[in-house]
């Protein structure tokens, strides 16, 4: 099969699993959950066999149709896009399990929906991982806000629509109000908004503009959460947790950090954004949230509201190691979205399980559960361990990388904001772990419980297994996103 | 002197402005129309005035007279169109005032706004 | 042997006027509604001929009764007039095709073969005022599709349309009255109605005041017409409590022939004639149009009948359509041209989905939608789909337009980047008002009232999806409205210096 073929399939996959996973779910619920699973399953297998050509430095892509002149829907997979396409792919699978566990466990309602709708949000992550242009880029973009908002507003009373609307609010205010006018401004004045490896805008825009263009960019992209628009993130936890783990911290949000990353390497060109002062802000607002963000996780009560706070901070991770502009950093910002897809993916799953087995929700109800729930609380042992950065687990991988960045570049302040940042993210987590292994349990009798449904657990222990497996077998990835920056080591 | 020689002009102006301020003051929906129909009937008078030529007939051929000067037939053909199209509006304009009287009792506006409000 | 083609842009308008009385003996039930149905689709069929000729090149001129023109009554189409036959002639047949149920709903039986009538004069007088070459014509015609539109209005059981019918009338006609007055006062020095010859002899005239002042008679009246911020008034109740069917027609087509004619005396006549006059346009209506954007949409939020906030919608969207015209650019030029076809297909669609609605539910206020997508999923994917054009997400015609204008908009400087801040605000706004009809429909606990609900008819529900799915395709492929506006945008520009 020709690698054109592959990208159009994993675009058109889920988009069928949707169609069928709507009709199975007037049959039977059985059925249903199994196209599901084989839908998940062939993404995979499409997404995945386009890696051997990446590797060896094939950049496939297709131009689907030409809207205006110089403006297409074209596709493109290269190296960063693949990887968030097989991420995204790949933990959808793992992420089908838990929500069977997860939604029979606690009997929600409108489940054909919330299938489908998940179906269609991967079709759109798919489509934003290979977008080959700006403008195919934001299409999808909508794609993925728009068709998140049922899976957010899931149960449907007047809180959980509250929220939803803040999210909806959000993030459509920023790509239309931000976001697009960005992309407009890029075409106006580069002709293209082509994805070219140096970027396309050298030559054709200088001093303040290319800050102004910038943070049009990274604000627009209100996915990624830079502080302020990062209201939407904690809103959005009143959606069921499969759709917190796999959206809110691995297709959306990454759909957001991955935009910057795209545009900051592809558009501006990382050796033309060093080169101008004006773009410098962009390090220390994602300095700034890194710091905010953690310093209000640690006052938070609710497990699944610090949970979104923490994926605020990590993601800031990514938005400062892409803005501090040298080669390697952009891998580290590259594996970090890995490695923080692993890890906080496990804690949501983690969090989903303790609501499914005992419907606690808040820090001080956990005392002592690990007892109760062992694999469940090891788990979450080790993705908390890897948001901290301890080895054996991703988040150290990531964040060597990024360290390495920094130090290329001799920016200091980096360094300092990656070391208080990991005392922060170990004072927020180690008391949770600390809590839940070696206090008294306080769960009031004839409340009994033990682990969460087993696809829910078979869930959350292959994404455990992933995050220490990252940190021992990460060269392919490595390998791959050096592609990013070849020739520049 | 001038000033005066346009007079018709001012005619027009005059029942232009009183067919308008009735349009726009009047409550009563018939007077309303009265308005609209003034209004109308002085940019018919614009058309009418500015064909006639000084010391011409009307636009008539007769036997045997061959050097005779025309008022401009052209803005009398327009505005007899034009009238059939003002007497159409007239007349809808009442086919709606008597349905309204039929719908609300009245053709007063401030009382149709009230029973629309409650 | 007759050539048909050399007499198409009559045919355009004779067709419907002439067929319109014997519709009105059509008795036998529905057979009314059959037959104008067939006669619109004629005249959509007509029209394309007239787009397919103008595309390879063609400008039709047709003297009436083989008269020459300065005597004669002449007719002429050209890109601009073309693209929006098309709209004119699309809507009214897709509004007659998906509408059968609802004039049933809405229309006593025996008043229906007079209602269609009324229908196929409003569609001949819009025709008409495309295809006149001459200012008078373009007057006889507006009036004839106003008079009729006034019969539609005022047709339906709502007995609210009465007086927004009264209000419509008295504007209209005040309207109609200034133009008429415009014309008047260019006929008095230039001894012209043909626009052609207006515009060679215009500059010849020594005293320009009378001119300026027909300029600005005439702008206002159309501008009345058009609905222009803020003469628009009449515009939200007429469009609120007159047939649903109606609706469909007039919100897609009726106010931008108006604009048509506005452009085309603007561009063509009073410009390059009057010293300084594209600066009066540009300071006269960018100011309107910027207004209208920002006050019509707020309003929209606020509205809770459905109908009355597309209405407002509705004055929001004549305002890009004027600001594009504004910039007297010819990207600006092309996106307002662009847009009036976009957003007729966006709004023309909402409206269908809207009637589609009320052939089910009692009333038609937000409230009352709760739960109504849960019985009538398809009716509201439609109503969806046609509210991402009308915001302008990419994808939909409606973004087409709106990146055409920010672009046009771009290229003004410091201005331009105040208009992109406008423009960016309506469209948020819109995605508010959208929203609320979507939150409404889609995420409310069903009122009880509503979970016994259906589908629309088929038909009907046939033709709304056909219009949705023309909003996504006219926003991926654009080539038709984007030559045809490009053509026509060159072709107005064409006449100034």
């Amino acid at each position: 099969m020709s690698a054109q073929f592959l990208i159009l399939a994993a675009l058109a996959v889920p988009l069928a699993g949707a169609l069928l996973i709507g009709i199975a779910g007037r049959i039977s619920a059985n059925l249903r959950e199994t196209i599901t699973l084989v839908t998940a399953g062939m993404l995979i297998y499409c997404v995945w066999s386009l890696l051997p050509e990446i590797y060896q430095g094939g950049r496939p892509g297709l131009q689907l149709l030409e809207v205006l002149p110089g403006i297409e829907i074209a596709f493109q997979a290269e190296p960063l896009g693949m990887l968030f396409a097989a991420l995204a792919s790949g933990l959808w699978l793992v992420n089908s399990i838990y929500s069977i566990g997860y939604m029979r466990g606690n009997r929600e309602s409108k489940q054909t929906r919330f299938y489908v709708m998940f179906a269609v949000s991967l079709a759109a992550t798919m489509g934003i991982a290979f977008a080959g242009n700006l403008f195919t880029l934001f299409l999808f973009y909508e794609m993925l806000t728009l068709s998140t908002y049922p899976l957010v507003s899931h149960k449907g009373d007047a809180k959980t629509v509250k929220s939803a609307r803040v999210y909806l609010g959000i993030l459509i205010s920023a790509s239309i109000g931000l976001l697009l006018p960005a992309i407009i401004w890029t075409y106006a004045v580069a002709g293209t908004g082509d994805f070219t490896a140096g970027g396309i805008l050298r030559g054709h825009l200088d001093g303040p503009a290319v800050g102004l263009l910038l943070g049009l960019f990274v604000f627009g992209a209100a996915k990624a959460a830079v502080m302020p628009v990062h209201r939407w993130l904690p809103a959005a936890m009143v959606a069921p947790t499969p759709v917190s783990a796999l959206l809110h911290a691995v297709a959306v949000v990454k759909a957001g950090v991955f935009t910057i990353t795209k545009v900051v390497v592809y558009i501006f060109g990382i050796d033309f954004l060093f080169a101008e002062p004006s773009s410098g802000w962009l390090f220390y607002a994602a300095a700034f949230t890194i710091i905010a963000a953690s310093v209000v996780a640690l006052r938070q009560q609710n497990l699944k509201r610090l949970l979104a706070y923490s994926t605020i901070a990590q993601l800031s991770y990514v938005v400062m190691a892409s803005a501090i502009l040298k080669p390697l950093a952009e891998v580290g910002a590259a594996m970090h979205m890995l490695a923080h897809a692993f890890g906080k993916i496990t804690l949501f799953f983690a969090a989903g399980a303790i609501y499914t087995a005992s419907k606690k929700t808040e820090l001080g109800q956990l005392r002592g559960i690990g007892r109760r729930m062992p694999i469940t609380m090891t788990a979450f042992t080790i993705g908390a361990l890897s948001m901290i950065g301890v080895p054996p687990t991703a988040g150290f991988v990531s964040k060597w990388y990024i360290l390495a960045g920094a130090f290329q570049a001799d920016n200091y302040v980096a360094l300092a904001t990656i070391i208080v940042s990991t005392a922060l993210n170990a004072a927020y987590f180690l008391p949770i772990v600390y809590m839940v292994w070696f206090e008294k349990d306080n769960t009031p009798p004839g409340k009994e419980h033990g682990e969460a449904p087993f696809a829910a657990v078979l869930a959350l222990v292959i994404t455990a297994l992933l995050t220490i497996g990252f940190f021992i077998y990460n060269g392919p990835a490595y390998e791959l996103e050096s592609q990013l920056v070849r020739g520049q080591p | 002197m001038q000033f005066l020689g346009m007079y018709h002009y001012w005619v027009f102006v005059m029942l232009l402005m009183i067919g308008f301020y009735a349009v726009v003051a009047k409550v009563n929906l018939v007077k309303k129309l009265i308005g609209l129909s003034i209004f109308q009937s002085a940019v018919f008078l614009l058309y009418i005035t500015m064909s006639k030529v000084s010391g011409a007939t009307a636009p008539i051929f007769q036997k045997g007279v061959t050097d005779a000067l025309f008022s401009n037939p052209l803005p009398q053909v327009l505005i007899l169109t034009a009238i059939v199209v003002g007497i159409s509006t007239t007349a809808l304009g009442l086919g709606i005032v008597v349905r309204i009287k039929e719908e609300y009792g009245t053709i007063e506006e401030q009382d149709i706004q009230e029973i629309d409000r409650r | 042997m007759i050539n048909l083609e050399s007499h198409l842009p009559v045919l355009q308008v004779v067709v419907p006027m002439l067929l319109a009385p014997l519709v009105v003996l059509l008795r036998p039930r529905g057979t009314a509604w059959a037959a104008s149905t067939a006669i619109s689709l004629m005249a959509f069929v007509i029209a394309c001929y007239l787009v397919a000729g103008v595309l390879s090149g063609e400008e039709y001129r047709y003297a009436l009764g083989a008269w020459p023109a300065p005597y004669g009554i002449a007719l002429r189409v050209d890109a601009f007039s073309a693209l929006l036959l098309m709209l004119v002639t699309g809507a009214s047949s897709i509004a007659l095709l998906a509408a059968k149920t609802s004039i049933d709903q809405g229309i006593e039986s025996h008043r229906q073969p007079l209602f269609f009538s009324a229908w196929l004069l409003v569609l001949a007088g819009l025709a008409g005022i495309l295809v006149a070459a001459d200012a008078f014509n373009i007057f006889v015609f507006m009036e004839i599709s106003s008079l009729a539109s006034y019969v539609l209005v005022a047709g339906g059981t709502d007995r609210r349309a009465l007086p927004a019918v009264f209000k419509y009338l008295i504007m209209g006609t005040i309207g109609a009255t200034f133009y008429l007055i415009g014309v008047g006062l260019i006929y008095m020095m230039t001894g012209t109605l043909n626009l052609a010859d207006m515009e060679l002899r215009i500059h010849q005239v020594a005293d320009q005041r009378p001119i300026l002042v027909a300029a600005g008679f005439i702008t206002v009246g159309l501008a009345l017409k058009a609905a222009v911020f803020p003469l628009h008034v009449w515009l939200p109740n007429a469009y609120t409590y007159a047939p649903h069917a109606v609706s469909v027609f007039l919100a897609a087509c009726a106010t931008k022939v108006s604009i048509y004619v506005l452009l085309r005396f603007d561009f063509v006549v009073f410009q390059q004639n009057l010293s300084g006059h594209d600066l009066q346009f540009t300071a006269f209506l960018m100011p309107l149009a910027v207004l209208a954007i920002l006050v019509g949409s707020a309003v929209a939020i606020f509205e809770t009948n459905i109908k009355r906030l597309l209405a407002y919608s509705s004055v929001a969207q004549i305002g890009y359509i004027l600001l594009g015209a504004s910039l007297v650019s010819l990207s600006g030029l092309t996106a307002s041209l662009l847009h009036m076809f976009n957003h007729a297909l966006a709004k023309g669609a909402l409206f269908l989905a809207v009637m589609g609605l009320a052939t089910r539910l009692a009333r038609l206020d937000l409230a009352h939608l709760a739960g109504a997508a849960r019985q009538m999923p398809w009716t509201m994917s439609a109503l969806v789909i046609a509210g991402l054009s009308l915001i302008g997400v990419p994808g939909t015609a409606g973004f087409i337009s709106k990146w055409y204008l920010v672009t046009a908009a771009l290229q003004e400087g410091a201005l331009g980047i105040g208009l992109v801040a406008v423009i960016v605000a309506g469209s948020l706004m819109a995605v508010v008002y959208i929203w609320r009809i979507v939150e409404a429909a889609w995420f409310e606990q069903p009122l009880e009232e509503n979970i016994e609900l259906r589908e629309a008819p088929p038909l009907m529900l046939g033709v709304i999806w056909l219009t949705a799915l023309a909003n996504v395709y006219f926003g991926l492929i654009t080539d038709l409205p984007r030559t045809l506006a490009t053509d026509a945008a060159q072709s107005l520009l064409g006449h100034l210096p």
